[in-house]
Formats: C-alpha cells, sequence, structure tokens
C-alpha cells in the first residue's frame, strides 16, 4: 500500500523558522538601502506585508526569493544561510515567488506557461502535468487552461502568476502585490486560497490594502523606511489605533496610528 | 491514490498471500456476512496493491452482487455527460513551447535577424564589394553571437526576466543552456559563409567564441545587455574601424592573434565558471 506520508514529510525540520533575518540589509539600486537592518523570524501562517509606498516590501520580497543577495546581516531560509555567491538550486526548488511585475508570454497558452515554470523550478518531468493541473485548478483557471495569455485579462493573468508559484508545492510562498486587478469576488477567493495555503506553508503577502490582512492574514509586518515598525496579529494591529487617528476601519486606523509614531512625518501622502 | 494503478502490477504484490475466493464472494456482498474489520482493512490493503485480485473481485461482483453493478452502473451514467464536458488535454505540445527550454520564447525575431544578417554578409562577399580583402564573415563573426547573448538575457526582450531569475535552473546551467542555442544558430551559418568564401574556420571561430564567452563574463559583473553593448564598442574600435579605414584585414583577425583569442577564451570561461551564482540574481539581466 502506497503510504500516504512518507518519511520525509514526518521528519522533523531542522529549523525554527522558516525565514530568519537578523539585521538584514539589501541594497535597491547602487545606492539607497531599501532594507535597513530588519529583524525578522516567520513561521509557517499567513504573513502580510504591510508598508506605505518605499518601505522596502518589494526589496524584501526579492532578498526572500534570493534574487537579490543581502548587503549586510543575516538571511536564514528554511534553515540554510542566504549570502555571497552561489546558485541555491535545492533551496529554490522549495520557494514559489510572484513578482510585482509579473511579466509572461503573449502567445503561451496558460498550460504551457505553467508548464515551463514548472520545468524551470525543477519538477521532476513525470510530475509536471499533475503538478500544472493542479495549480492551474486552484487559481480557478481549469477552463481556461488551453487559452493563449494574451486572450486573458489582467486578474486571470494574475491567476495564472499565483498558479506558477504554487506549482512546485513551495515550503515559502513569497506574492508581491498578488490581488492587483482581482475584482472582489476572486479576491475572496484568493483569501480562501491564502487561509488554505496558511496551514502548512510560510506565506509572505505584499499588499497595501489593508482589509486584505485582516480578512487572510495570521500575522501583520509592517514595514516603514526598511525596518520593523510593528509585528503582531490583525487584532493587535487594530488595537494600536484608537478614533482619534485616520481610517475608516480599526486596522486602517492602527495602521496610521503606527506610522504616525515618533521621528515619522509622511508628508502629505 | 494516483500510486496504486502503477504499482498493482499482478504478481504476489508484497503481502505474499492472495485472497481467497469464498472471502472475495463475502467482501463482494458486503458487510451483513460478518466479515471482521480488521480482515476487511487487510484485503482492502491488498487489492490496492494486486490487479489479479482486483479482477476476480469484479468477477464476483458481476456474478453475485447485481446490486452493486447496477448502483455503479447509476453512478457512471450520472458521471458520463460531466466527463464529456471535461476539456481534455491536448497530447500534442507545440514545438515553440518545447522550443522555450532553449531560448527565452521571444527570441524567434532575433534569430531571423541573425540568418538575414548572415546571408546578406553572404551575398556582399559573393558579389565582391565591401571592405576590400577581408570578407564580412570575419568582420560579423564576433558580434553576431554577442548580440544573441543579449537578447536571451536582456530585460526589455524577456519580459518573465524576474520569474527566470528566481527559478532553480537560473544561474550557469540556464546561461550554458541559452548560450548553445544562440551558438547552435549562429555557427552554422558563418560556417556556411565561412566555406563560401574560403576562410578558414579557426579564424573566424576562435574569435566568435572569445567574444561570446566575455560577454557572459563581464554580463556576470554588470549585466549581460551592458557588457554586450560595450563589447560591440570593443568590436567597432579594434575590428570594425581599422578595417574600413586600411582597406585590409586588421592584425588581431589574421592567423597569428589566435593565440591571443585563445587566451582570452579560456580566460573568459573560468570567470564564467567561477562565478556561477552571479547568473542566478536580477543584476546579470541590467
Amino acid at each position: 500500500m502506497t503510504p500516504a506520508v512518507s518519511a520525509a514529510d514526518l521528519a522533523p525540520t531542522a529549523y525554527a523558522w522558516q525565514i530568519r533575518a537578523t539585521g538584514l540589509k539589501v541594497r535597491a539600486g547602487r545606492k539607497r538601502m531599501a532594507v535597513d537592518g530588519l529583524d525578522l523570524s516567520l513561521g509557517t501562517g499567513v504573513h502580510g506585508l504591510l508598508g506605505p509606498n518605499g518601505a522596502g516590501k518589494t526589496t524584501l520580497i526579492r532578498a526572500l526569493a534570493t534574487v537579490l543577495r543581502p548587503a549586510g546581516g543575516t538571511l536564514e531560509l528554511l534553515g540554510e544561510p542566504v549570502g555571497g555567491g552561489g546558485e541555491y538550486r535545492a533551496l529554490r526548488r522549495r520557494i514559489g515567488y510572484l513578482p510585482q511585475e509579473f511579466g509572461y508570454y503573449k502567445r503561451f497558452t496558460v498550460r504551457e506557461f505553467v508548464e515551463y515554470m514548472a520545468w524551470l523550478k525543477e519538477v521532476p518531468k513525470r510530475d509536471i502535468p499533475a503538478a500544472v493541473q493542479r495549480a492551474v485548478e486552484r487559481v480557478g483557471l481549469a477552463d481556461r487552461a488551453d487559452t493563449r495569455m494574451k486572450t486573458l485579462s489582467g486578474g486571470m493573468v494574475r491567476r495564472v502568476g499565483i498558479a506558477q508559484a504554487l506549482v512546485n508545492d513551495p515550503a515559502v510562498l513569497l506574492l508581491d502585490e498578488p490581488t492587483v486587478g482581482l475584482d472582489p469576488a476572486q479576491r475572496l477567493r484568493f483569501r480562501e486560497l491564502l487561509q488554505e495555503l496558511g496551514t502548512d506553508t510560510c506565506v509572505v503577502v505584499s499588499t497595501h490594502l489593508v482589509e486584505d490582512v485582516g480578512a487572510a492574514c495570521t500575522h501583520v509586518v509592517l514595514l516603514a523606511e526598511g525596518r520593523l515598525v510593528f509585528r503582531g496579529t490583525p487584532k493587535e494591529l487594530a488595537a494600536a489605533g484608537g478614533p482619534e487617528h485616520v481610517g475608516d476601519s480599526p486596522l486602517e486606523r492602527g495602521y496610521s496610528a503606527l506610522l504616525q509614531g515618533p521621528g515619522r512625518d509622511g508628508g502629505a501622502w | 491514490m494516483s500510486g496504486t494503478g502503477r504499482r498493482g502490477r499482478g504478481g504476489g504484490g508484497p503481502h505474499g498471500a492472495h485472497a481467497s475466493s469464498p472471502f472475495l464472494a463475502a467482501y463482494a456482498r458486503g458487510a451483513a456476512d460478518g466479515l471482521a474489520e480488521d480482515e476487511v482493512w487487510a484485503l482492502e490493503a491488498h487489492l490496492e496493491e494486486c490487479r489479479d485480485c482486483r479482477d476476480r473481485l469484479s468477477a464476483e461482483v458481476t456474478a453475485g452482487a447485481p446490486d452493486v453493478t447496477a448502483l455503479v452502473a447509476t453512478v457512471w451514467s450520472g458521471l458520463e455527460e460531466r466527463l464529456a464536458g471535461t476539456p481534455v488535454m491536448p497530447h500534442r505540445r507545440r514545438p515553440s513551447a518545447r522550443l522555450s527550454r532553449w531560448t527565452t520564447p521571444v527570441m524567434a525575431p532575433w534569430l531571423a535577424m541573425t540568418a538575414g544578417v548572415t546571408l546578406l554578409a553572404l551575398l556582399l562577399d559573393l558579389l565582391g564589394t565591401g571592405t576590400g580583402e577581408t570578407p564580412f564573415v570575419l568582420l560579423l563573426a564576433p558580434v553576431l553571437p554577442v548580440l544573441g547573448v543579449a537578447a536571451s538575457w536582456s530585460r526589455g526582450l524577456d519580459p518573465a526576466y524576474e520569474l527566470t531569475a528566481s527559478a532553480p535552473r537560473a544561474g550557469l546551467y540556464l546561461v550554458l543552456r541559452r548560450t548553445t542555442a544562440v551558438l547552435a544558430v549562429v555557427l552554422p551559418a558563418l560556417l556556411v559563409c565561412g566555406w563560401v568564401t574560403g576562410v578558414t574556420a579557426w579564424q573566424w571561430l576562435l574569435p566568435c567564441l572569445a567574444f561570446t564567452s566575455s560577454a557572459l563574463a563581464l554580463g556576470g559583473v554588470v549585466g549581460v545587455t551592458r557588457a554586450a553593448v560595450s563589447l560591440v564598442a570593443v568590436w567597432a574600435a579594434v575590428i570594425a574601424a581599422p578595417t574600413a579605414a586600411a582597406g585590409r584585414t586588421t592584425a588581431v583577425l589574421r592567423e597569428g592573434a589566435l593565440p591571443v583569442w585563445a587566451l582570452v577564451l579560456a580566460l573568459a570561461t573560468g570567470v564564467v565558471l567561477a562565478r556561477r551564482g552571479a547568473y542566478a540574481v536580477l543584476g546579470a539581466h541590467r
């Protein structure tokens, strides 16, 4: 009989946190230090990454995806230190990444594109068709799987992006602004998917929509100017704000309260 | 569940003994015959592995349990019309999708351009116009693959560059694959040109490979597109301009310079291998 759970699945992990950063510094471009001395430990669950524009969310996610190398401090992913050169092939096989600017090939069908990504992610050849089908079904695109990507709407393209991030069953899933372009119904469905994934995966979602965080995230990480401002549950974020702060919901009031802390004047925007 | 079909190849299976016929018959008729639960578990575990016993069970069901057969038939008739509506996965993959494992899927225009330039050079050589005694193949050989390598790593030409850079296959593996693809198009075209114009193969092959590997080595530091642009500038200054000015083959393209080209090739290849991790970050796509 085929065992449902393999020994590898049951083996204890050699790390306490899927993502662990101490004093992490990452450059964006040549000079600007977009992430500047960040201490962060993230485990299983859905972590909403919040912050104003230019807070370093995208740079942090790129560093977690190992496409930018840290300029200082230490970063450990799944127990493996990420620092200097190296290709990190084994580590990358266990990471799913949706970049903010999700580029795709217009002439490919959805299935061809996700297959191509599965090949790039070194999914074993015999597992590719099933893994692709599963990923496409999870984002609700099974009926459009064989249409060319240039005929898809913006929200559908975004869902293809989510499907390619899921195709290798990642242990760390990094989604940079995944809800951009999704209509309200799709956003609800996406939140359900996040909650489902968060039960056994470390999901990091960057977003600028505070209500996404309240609905789907187990933890909130608030960044400003490359530093950690707040880390806690959505409830704790809501509790940080009072009626005197700007915002339409408790979460928004908490967000603006924390960003208005001493020495932080955000300007007119 | 998916494993059972693959593993059930008949034979004894890992549990050795097969289920007895009376036992299978009782199982087929249902639990009313008083089978112990642990026996049922053992039988079901065995059935998942053993094709022979599954076939025998199916025969027992058809013979001894008409109500089960009827139930299965009803379920099938309900499912069949829904199955008919499910899109069937296409078996044939388009060739362009398969090619994408070697080049970026947007390389086709560039490849057509290369073939066109090479043909044009050949035509000019045959007509006897152009740069005097220097065949065009010698002039173009270094710079054609450099442009190709740049095209396969450029941000502007590869919309999915960030996804590609984050994949496990990024890095040296993909660099070599894409460079091989570029050379696979450029080299045969140049070979034909060289053969028609009577230039020794080494004379254009070594500069061609040396420029390609230098583009990659430099690309690991400043980004492949920038590296290609600067190498094209070098090509214009060192090869194209002197040839045009003097009207004859410059010293760097004569046979005497071949050891230098070989040295450049070896050095650049060494740099590429040593800095393999540099191609797995966003910097290489600048």
